[in-house]
């Protein structure tokens, strides 16, 4: 016997807000980034909760999915960042703003 | 309150206390050490809601090889001190605003449905049983994951070529 279902979804929402403030607030592309990442995981704590509150696998499974798109978001976000960084020399969101790389 | 409750409330607090000193902290580096802690909280809390294999990956995975690649990345781009004080408050308004009223939807939401706050009974799904279960419903998904996966390979090595390897496969720039 643990705890109910609204106090995981509470746990995942002030996750999921805190990620959304992160993204909102900073500047630096890659707390943008962890940000994105924070709001993910908040979104696997509520889908493991569900899949212990119906007694389903596919909440887990779900999650599985999720940890892939991550994990590819990361990749090809990091490359980029990287990228751009090579070209302008910066990390500040606010400093691209030319159309022509 | 049992034990496990307890344990529930204490990972919550941890979990909660280290994104908030994830996303207040100036340092890129101290950020990511923190959002470790916090992940490393969450495979416990997947442990306690009865996934031991998502525990695993969620220790593997993200705090393992997602944050490490952000280490990687934070010291490979020598990056300039800090962002600036005033950055995170400027738009403080808009963001208190916004994200109260979500919030309070959701939490109008939450307490307005009262099935959701009854006691869950602790269940456990062996990895076995989960890999069982996603190769007979889920093989596509599985499938098109890995093809994911594979692009996302391709785009971020296309994506990190220099430019003398680019005049040698005779790319335009």
């Amino acid at each position: 016997m643990i705890v109910s279902y609204g106090e995981i979804l509470l746990l995942a929402i002030c996750l999921f807000f805190m990620g959304m403030i992160c993204v909102v607030t900073r500047r630096n592309l890659l707390m943008i980034l962890i940000g994105v990442e924070i709001m993910l995981n908040a979104a696997g704590i509520a889908f493991v909760g569900a899949a212990l509150r119906w007694h389903s696998l596919d909440g887990q499974a779900f999650v599985l999915f999720l940890m892939a798109v991550a994990a590819s978001e990361v990749a090809v976000g990091l490359a980029l960042i990287v990228y751009a960084h090579r070209h302008s020399g910066t990390l500040n969101g606010d400093g691209y703003n030319l159309m022509k790389g | 309150m049992n034990a496990y409750s307890a344990i529930f409330y204490l990972l919550a607090v941890i979990i909660t206390v280290a994104t908030a000193l994830t996303i207040t902290s100036r340092n890129l580096v101290y950020a990511v050490v923190y959002l470790i802690i916090s992940f490393l909280g969450t495979a416990l809390l997947f442990y306690l809601l009865g996934a031991p294999m998502l525990a695993a990956l969620e220790a593997i995975i993200y705090a393992g090889a997602i944050m490490v690649l952000f280490l990687i990345i934070i010291m490979l781009m020598q990056i300039d001190k800090q962002e600036g004080v005033a950055s995170l408050f400027n738009q403080c308004f808009f963001v208190i605003a916004v994200a109260g009223t979500a919030f309070s939807l959701v939490l109008l939401l939450l307490y307005g449905n009262s099935g959701s706050f009854f006691p869950l009974q602790a269940a456990m799904a062996t990895p076995g049983q989960f890999g069982a279960f996603i190769f007979q419903k889920y093989w596509l998904a599985v499938e098109v994951v890995s093809f994911l996966l594979l692009v996302a390979l391709v785009g971020a090595l296309y994506l990190s070529r220099t430019n003398s390897e680019k005049s040698a496969y005779g790319g335009k720039r």
